[in-house]
């Protein structure tokens, strides 16, 4: 697809971690040059996918839906990863596998412009909220970490918010908030977007689907780390990637 | 060959940074009377067959693809039938 970015970084996180990642194109789901099947985990990455013309991610998803939308279903419903990173989130809920209530579309959330009016590119801190199989080897509940975010339209807005934020809550998926380096929940600038409930990142029931405004890919080595005596040895994105290979292989994906 | 529009606006109560931006300017640029902004987006479509099914593809072009329920409507507008 046009416009992504990041695609390099989420590439180098999966291969240092020991994974043999692929670029895949969506022509080759199009013109069925490759079996999804044969996969291990999906990652959608970030990016202004085709302009980011109508809205954020939306032709991408129309044609990945397009392609290839039954192969993604069963992909899910195997169990295995499908992780969407910035535009990838946003593809994700285009497509309607976020928050993935309904067959098909369900079109609960979307990503509206941030609050701001801006681009919003900096660091903020984001902590787990929900247990998740597949982040639960190298994250922690309740810990803040210090992670990139770049988007303008990042912004959860969910319809009918009293009903189904509950819902999402009562679902476990919501995986990420902002927080402010404390870890708790702050207003601007942590939560950069005026995201509802600061909601950061969400999951699937059941958790192997996961959509996330920031991006753990471009902050995989400490030493990339803003400040590398306060926030540790381990960066995000190694803790992140980490935890993804883990569920792999328990799982013999 | 029907010409259709698309009007694509944000629903009322929906936040529009654009246009509380572009409000915002125009009173520091001293037009005081304005009191509220709303942008839209415009789209228009020249397709082949007759009136009424270019008008059922544009409908559902616009309720699947150009709108997302969640924040904005559409409206149709034919150009040139």
């Amino acid at each position: 697809m046009e416009g992504t970015n990041n695609e390099y970084e989420a590439f180098q996180s999966f291969t240092r971690v020991g994974l043999d990642p692929e670029f895949i194109h969506l022509n080759d789901l199009r013109f069925k040059r490759i079996d999804l099947s044969e996969y291990s985990a999906i990652f959608l990455p970030g990016g202004f996918s085709a302009g980011d013309y109508i809205r954020a991610g939306v032709i991408f998803a129309r044609r990945l839906a397009d392609t290839s939308l039954q192969d993604l279903k069963r992909f899910q419903d195997e169990g295995k990863p499908i992780i969407g990173v910035c535009n990838g989130f946003q593809v994700l809920t285009e497509t309607g596998m976020l928050p993935g209530w309904g067959d098909g579309i369900s079109r609960e959330i979307v990503l509206a412009p941030n609050d701001s009016s801006r681009y919003e590119c900096r660091y903020t801190f984001i902590t787990m909220e929900a247990r998740n199989p597949l982040l639960s080897h190298g994250m922690s509940l309740k810990i803040p970490y210090l992670i990139p975010v770049a988007h303008a339209e990042g912004k959860i807005r969910i319809i009918n918010p009293d009903k189904n934020l509950k819902k999402l809550e009562d679902n476990n998926q919501i995986l990420f908030r902002y927080s402010t380096p404390e870890g708790s929940e702050g207003g601007y600038p942590w939560n950069p977007n005026g995201s509802i409930s600061s909601i950061a990142a969400i999951s699937n029931g059941d958790g192997n689907v996961i959509g996330l405004m920031p991006h753990p890919e471009r902050l995989f080595y400490h030493y990339t780390n803003a400040d590398r005596s306060r926030y540790g040895e381990v960066a995000v994105g190694q803790r992140f990637f980490t935890s993804i290979r883990e569920y792999i292989v328990m799982k013999g994906f | 060959m029907p010409v259709i529009r698309v009007d694509v606006e944000y629903l009322p109560g929906v936040e529009d940074p654009e246009a509380i931006t572009i409000l915002k300017n125009l009173k520091i640029l001293g037009y005081d009377t304005i009191t509220e902004t709303r942008t839209a987006k415009s789209y228009e479509f020249r397709i082949e067959g007759k009136l009424e099914e270019a008008r059922s593809t544009v409908d559902e072009i616009a309720s699947k693809i150009l709108t997302n329920p969640v924040i904005q409507k559409y409206s149709l507008q034919v150009v040139d039938p």
